[in-house]
């Protein structure tokens, strides 16, 4: 198993995992910590607009560069006021979503009127991928968490992002995976403040059917959701249309010559 | 009823001549002196009602919960002495996040009922330990419908569709049995919970008392809660109306 060179689609995964293989090839020692992530899902993308923060992604987990499972929903409502969207190794996520229905219970037991915020989970979130990264056993993904919770100033928009290796990051627009090669220049070039909802998913869509159409490990369904103060909404899945009808694709063999 | 058990009722762990351990009967009293606590299972869920009563006016308002929610499904309400009540709701706390750890979901109204008892029980078995002096009752709502469980300092839990404990409970009792629990929604049991709490509530011996409602039915989506605001005002409003038609006649 250690001989294996997976193929890591996702981008900022490479540094640690090299690092890592040398130390398992040079210690030869038994590791009992995570090496190398199997079932993955692909890119998260996430926008703040007007009424809170929109999260979408696919609905596939690869296994490798078999498009195992296509019907997994990596995004999940977390407590009344956020959104989580994980990328990478799905049994870290699904682990994760544990963790956090421990927080928000214990939170909801309280009964005190407060309830944990986006920026509060994310901290939090933050603290369990360092401290694992400090293990030299990650939780191998990358989490978007975005919410809208009231505050002295109104309702408070919030979207930030945290990976294995515990960097962490708010901003008003997140991708993660292929998206941060793919989605990130056309968020930064589209994305505006208070956008509407039907602008806000359009923009995501179209970062989607880039990914779509750019990265392998992506499949056509998709689910979007949205977090505002009135709580969470994960919409159904919905497929994306797609055009092949491009003049090269019609005829492959055209200019090929030769006999190989 | 009371009886000296002159040195027979120092220790937990001593018989009396007559089969009776008098520590755990003594923890009983605690109970019975305290502020009445009254939980009935409705047609759609519970009903958990708390005579709190005030010591001081200079407590806040809604301070000194003595109902406290277990997990989701299900809530706990302490008649006796408060701090170890608090400790009893923190054992089931932990036992229903450990029970859903290893077996994945939610632990049954039943079976906490066992674990809160076996926990009670256990603090009667050595004479290092002393008894709660407190009684609880629990209400839940589970895959087989609304329950409600009342255990007593001995470890004794029995299942009930109404209980009582404290000051009032003869009384509360009473009022309970005359009531059609099997048709009653929890939205008409608040009110009744409220009345019966008024009713027995001694005004000459305490003074001031503030009522503590919750509920888990289908209403509040099977999760434990306090009862909403309004209807809690509702229920207060409606309590104290019959109460001055009982005064009246």
């Amino acid at each position: 198993m250690e001989e294996q060179k997976w193929d890591q689609p996702m981008g900022g995964f490479n540094a640690a995992s090299r690092s890592q293989m040398a130390e398992a090839a040079a210690g030869g020692e038994e590791s009992q910590r995570t090496l190398y992530p199997y079932v993955t899902g692909t890119s998260v993308i996430a926008l703040k607009y007007k009424d809170g923060v929109i999260m979408a992604c696919d609905t596939g987990a690869s296994y490798g560069s078999t498009l195992r499972y296509k019907s997994v929903e990596r995004i999940k409502a977390v407590g009344k006021h956020s959104l989580i969207g994980g990328s990478g190794e799905f049994s870290d996520f699904q682990e994760i979503l544990r963790y956090l229905d421990e927080l928000t219970l214990s939170d909801h037991m309280w009964d005190d009127g407060n309830s944990l915020g986006p920026k509060e989970i994310h901290s939090y979130l933050t603290r369990v991928m360092y401290n694992r990264r400090n293990k030299f056993d990650p939780l191998w993904n990358a989490l978007v968490l975005g919410g809208v919770k009231m505050g002295p100033k109104g309702a408070e928009k919030y979207l930030g992002m945290v990976n294995m290796i515990g960097t962490h990051f708010e901003e008003n627009h997140i991708a993660t995976g292929f998206g941060n090669h793919l989605a990130i220049p056309i968020l930064r070039a589209e994305w505006s403040e208070d956008m509407t909802f039907e602008e806000a998913v359009k923009l995501v869509e179209k970062c989607l059917l880039v990914l779509l159409y750019r990265d392998r490990s992506s499949i056509n369904k998709f689910q979007v959701a949205k977090i505002t103060t009135e709580g969470a909404t994960i919409y159904p899945p919905y497929s994306l249309k797609t055009f092949w009808g491009f003049s090269h694709f019609e005829n492959p063999a055209q200019g090929a010559v030769g006999s190989w | 009823m009371s009886s000296i058990g002159t040195g027979y009722d120092l220790s937990v762990t001593t018989f009396s001549p007559d089969g009776r351990v008098f520590q755990v009967e003594y923890a009983t009293k605690a109970v019975d002196n305290s502020g009445t606590v009254v939980g009935i299972k409705c047609k759609d869920g519970i009903v958990l009602g708390v005579e709190k009563l005030v010591t001081s006016k200079m407590m806040l308002e809604g301070s000194n919960r003595r109902i406290h929610s277990v997990h989701r499904h299900s809530g706990l309400a302490v008649a006796g002495l408060a701090a170890d009540g608090r400790q009893i709701v923190s054992r089931a706390k932990s036992e229903a996040a450990s029970y859903e750890k290893v077996y994945g979901e939610p632990i049954s109204v039943k079976e906490l009922a066992d674990r809160v008892s076996s926990y009670v029980h256990l603090c009667t078995l050595y004479w290092w330990l002393r008894p709660f002096g407190c009684g609880v009752i629990l209400g839940g709502y589970d895959r087989d419908g609304p329950q409600l469980y009342m255990i007593e300092p001995s470890g004794l839990s029995h299942k009930y569709f109404g209980a009582a404990l404290g000051k009032g409970r003869q009384a509360a009792k009473t009022e309970i049995e005359k009531l059609k629990l099997s048709e009653l929604t929890c939205r008409e049991g608040i009110v009744e919970v409220a009345k019966i709490i008024y009713g027995v509530h001694d005004e000459a011996k305490d003074k001031a008392f503030e009522l503590e409602l919750s509920w888990i039915c289908d209403e509040s989506n099977r999760q434990h809660q306090k009862v909403p605001n309004d209807l809690l005002e509702q229920a207060k409003v409606a309590a104290q109306a019959a109460l001055e038609e009982m005064d009246a006649d």
